[in-house]
């Protein structure tokens, strides 16, 4: 891809750096900056660990609520389209704080727009599973309530980072990730316990999304060295009291838990389904039709 | 011995409890346990807030009108200073806070951090805030605002709202 043409967010110190010429103009105050190039590596090796490892906590925030954002006026109950939409903006709020958080550590003076908005899907950190599309609403409750399971995991251990911003928004995060799960929990009993329709829906949701699930364990260097720091998680010491969880809801909801077999990955190196592109085209095409906007 | 300083910062804390919640408009910013802090120094007002939920639109809207309260009563040079931490809690929230609440038709919140939030597992009974039945029954997890959940009164036959405990 030719950077010059990209418009992606990136630093103003960046932009004399790099040797490409911006277009004169001041840089508007989300950051963005005309022709500057994205700073982050697709590689999954980059220069700040620590800002990638913030970038997959909160991309995976970002696009679960946006996914779950898509359901607002479509959702079969009305109840449930204010719970998807509510669930939808928590997690936008913790992306925001964390987008911000992950700007002032990388200290390009990308602010948490321009990260959200002027990435491409290349360059987000985000695991696979949450990027799917939204399905019938079993995939959607199971989606979330397999996240969820996990979220109050991680959460549970940043509150005790060392980074006490980032363990600030996890103490905070964790109440809003437990009302969450004890929702979805719920919902994967009544669905699964509940008409062989749904049933079987629930059921077949559980088995394609079950291989997607296996990536939230997954662990290279960048969660290693978040882990050293004493500001990450131990993604993979996560899986058993995972599985406590799934399997206790799951046997209630009458559902099989599948087989562990292939699962994707690639996620949190910029290794995404097709789906994520078309999303973020929905997702960032304000932002991208009129840069430097606000309310 | 009183400063200066503290008793400005008595004042300031005054004036807003003029600032209530957009959505609850029964509770101040502080009875809410939004308004953290007021730091009075040399450059001039810091107030100190933090988020109710990590989304919640209202939050523009109250450090907006600190700010405005603020400035109607002649404070230059004031800003907001957001905080994350300690989490906010409902637990902050008075009794006569909670009574305020109960009286303008919305289910005061319970304890925070029960056993209620474990999955699956059977959840205190909530008390109608119109008929006091506790024979309720919860109609949405979520309500019209991020801090509140829809129940319905079987004794009443009322809808009503819960403040949610976190």
């Amino acid at each position: 891809m030719t950077s010059g043409k990209r418009e992606t967010g990136d630093g103003k110190r960046e932009e004399a750096g790099i040797g490409e010429p911006g277009t004169g103009n001041p840089a508007p105050d989300n950051g963005w900056v005309p022709g500057a190039r994205p700073a982050t590596a697709t590689s999954g090796v980059a220069e700040n660990s620590f800002f990638e490892y913030l970038l997959r906590l909160a991309d995976d925030r970002l696009v679960l609520g946006h996914r779950l954002s898509e359901w607002c006026g479509h959702a079969p109950i009305l109840e449930e389209d204010i719970a998807l939409a509510n669930i939808a903006l928590d997690l936008i709020g913790q992306a925001s704080m964390l987008l911000k958080l992950a700007g002032e550590v990388e200290g390009k003076g990308r602010t948490e727009d321009a990260l959200a908005y002027f990435r491409d899907a290349i360059e987000f950190r985000n695991v696979q599973l949450v990027e799917l599309p939204n399905g019938d609403f079993a995939v959607t409750i199971v989606r979330q309530f397999l996240f969820d399971a996990w979220d109050v995991l991680v959460l549970e251990r940043l509150m005790g980072a060392s980074n006490k911003t980032l363990a600030g928004i996890a103490a905070k995060a964790l109440k809003e990730a437990k009302y969450h799960l004890r929702h979805t929990a719920e919902w994967v009993r009544m669905l699964g316990d509940g008409t062989a329709e749904s049933h079987a829906r629930a059921q077949r949701a559980l088995d394609d999304l079950w291989p997607y699930a296996a990536e939230l364990f997954l662990a290279d260097e960048i969660d290693a060295q978040a882990v050293a720091s004493g500001s990450g998680v131990d993604a993979e010491a996560l899986r058993d009291r995972w599985r406590q969880t799934v399997d206790r809801v799951l046997s209630e909801a009458t559902l099989v838990v599948p087989k562990d077999g292939f699962a994707p990955r690639g996620g949190r190196i910029g290794r995404h389904t097709e789906h994520l592109g078309r999303m973020l085209a929905d997702m960032q095409s304000l932002a991208r039709a009129h840069p430097g906007a606000t309310w | 011995m009183v400063t200066i300083a503290d008793a400005r910062r008595e004042q300031i804390l005054d004036w807003l409890e003029e600032v209530k919640d957009p959505e609850v408009p029964v509770l101040s910013v502080r009875e809410l346990g939004v308004l953290r802090d007021v730091e009075v120094t040399g450059e001039g007002v810091v107030v100190v807030m933090t988020p109710t939920y990590s989304g919640c639109p209202a939050m523009h809207a109250m450090e907006a009108e600190v700010l405005a309260t603020l400035a109607r009563h002649g404070v230059p040079n004031a800003s907001v200073r957001t905080v994350y931490s300690p989490a906010w809690t409902t637990d902050w929230m008075s009794d006569e806070a909670k009574a305020k609440l109960a009286a303008y038709g919305i289910a005061p919140p319970g304890r925070a951090e029960s056993d209620d939030l474990v999955p699956l597992r059977r959840r205190a009974p909530v008390e109608c805030p119109y008929c006091h039945s506790v024979n309720t029954i919860v109609r949405s997890e979520f309500g019209s605002t991020a801090c509140k959940a829809i129940l319905y009164c079987n004794g009443c036959h009322q809808p009503f709202e819960l403040f949610k405990a976190i």
